[in-house]
């Protein structure tokens, strides 16, 4: 088995540099790499472009790059959750690409699949298909987007062997399968690193060859962005 | 009387027929869950990743690795999966989820929907919603009627940056319940109590009256 095992996060961003364009999973605070998020906060890498669906909030997740002012452009598809982000966008401080969920996802598994462009109907007749190339296919119009290019993928899961494979839990798998793969480096961290052979290979949702980097996350927060419960 | 939003979402709860795999959308579509019949078999999809999404959960058993696209703590139900975000857009883009229910700024009569962008305000963005108005067939709008200075938000052709052209089929406000044909709205049913004309008074769109039109029942 190959052993993709790195001791800590410090090594497992190695090669990190300002203005490098990087891939983080996530859906709102769910599911997000939070030791390599704050290993880029400790190295503060400048310039960055980040793509992530949205971009934290205040002082948790991507929030604490952009209160170091280490991101230059955000490529998402939802940012409304973070006034430090407003304030940079509205400033002009922050670039910002806005774009349909779908086709974040699916520029991200293009990346990982070796596909260079794919027809999408998302966006067709909206700003997001401006200057964009369209082509009919069954008499619906569709428009032309491209695989994303990223030197890093920070993706995280709920348990991960040696060999890399990942396996997650509930809604915090999100876009974290679709990243894996699709950077030149892709890092995973993990609440649980097992030995090869400990997990089941049929219950395997991302196979080690994605992955370049493993290891063992720490203290994990895990915030909850909206609490809604019910009573008993 | 004008609908509340609940009771718009009650109107829209009779639309979800057994078998349908439904995705709604933030805000008064959330609502529609509580009033779909008990008897029937439906799923929810929630775009960042599950089918099958259950009630909030009870207080103390919360999960933050469980959340629906609001990121509001969830439950699954039994029978529920989980998957990555690729995957939940094959399934909306691939048209397999059958009835969208989305909330709108703005609806024109040619069923394009504005919902994601007011220039020189906050761009928050468009999440999945253009990705759900570009594919899905059966698209019905939760919206209110007017804006809070009583301009109609039906309209001949929306003012506001689009998310979708030519896409939406059915519109359910706190006034009426309006189907998009021939570029035209056509007045299917009133809000209880709700006269033809203030209905009238506040589309500012082409509505067609065919006959005698209805009053809802919730």
């Amino acid at each position: 088995m190959i052993n993709k095992t790195v001791s800590n996060v410090s090594e497992a961003c190695q090669g990190v540099s300002d203005n490098m364009t990087f891939m983080l999973g996530g859906f709102g605070l769910s599911g997000i790499p939070e030791n390599a998020i704050a290993q880029l906060v400790a190295l503060n890498v400048k310039g960055v472009t980040c793509i992530s669906n949205n971009a934290g909030v205040d002082n948790f997740g991507l929030g604490q790059l952009l209160q170091k002012h280490q991101i230059k452009k955000m490529i998402s598809s939802y940012v409304g959750e973070n006034a430090e982000f407003e304030r940079q966008m509205l400033s002009g401080e922050l670039e910002v690409d806005l774009i349909p969920q779908g086709t974040l996802a699916q520029r991200c598994q293009a990346a990982k699949s070796g596909i260079p462009a794919f027809y999408t109907p998302a966006g067709y007749g909206t700003e997001v298909g401006e200057g964009k190339e369209t082509k009919e296919f069954n008499g619906k119009m569709h428009l032309l987007e491209h695989a994303f290019k990223a030197d890093f993928a920070f993706v995280k899961a709920w348990k991960g062997d040696t060999a890399g494979n990942l396996v997650f839990k509930g809604t915090a798998r999100n876009f974290n399968p679709n990243m894996a793969g699709a950077a030149k480096i892709t890092v995973a961290e993990v609440e649980e690193l097992v030995e090869a052979g400990e997990l089941d290979p049929n219950h395997i949702h991302v196979p080690g060859i994605f992955v370049q980097r493993i290891f063992q996350g720490e203290q994990y927060e895990k915030r909850i962005e909206q609490l809604t419960v019910r009573k008993k | 009387m004008a609908l509340s939003k609940e009771q718009i979402a009650q109107r829209i709860a009779q639309e979800v027929k057994a078998g349908y795999y439904v995705n709604l959308g933030i805000g008064i579509p959330t609502l529609v869950a509580n009033f779909v019949r008990e008897d029937i078999e439906v799923e929810f999809q929630s775009e960042n990743g599950i089918l099958g999404m259950g009630p909030f959960p009870f207080e103390g058993e919360e999960d933050p690795d469980l959340i629906n696209a609001g990121k509001q703590t969830i439950t699954a139900m039994a029978g529920a999966s989980f998957f990555d975000s690729a995957t939940s857009f094959a399934m909306i883009r691939g048209q397999h989820v059958d009835l969208t229910i989305l909330g709108a700024m703005e609806v024109s009569q040619n069923g394009d929907i504005a919902n994601w962008k007011i220039p020189g305000k906050m761009v928050k963005g468009m999440g999945g919603a253009m990705d759900l108005v570009a594919s899905a067939e059966n698209i019905i709008v939760a919206m209110m009627h007017t804006n809070r200075a009583g301009a109609s938000k039906l309209l001949k052709q929306c003012s506001l940056p689009l998310t979708g052209v030519n896409c939406v089929k059915k519109i359910v406000s706190n006034l009426a319940v309006i189907e998009v044909v021939d570029g035209k709205f056509k007045l299917l049913e009133r809000a209880p109590g709700v006269s033809v004309s203030e209905i009238q008074e506040a589309t500012e769109g082409d509505l067609i009256i065919d006959g005698d039109i209805p009053e809802m029942k919730l």
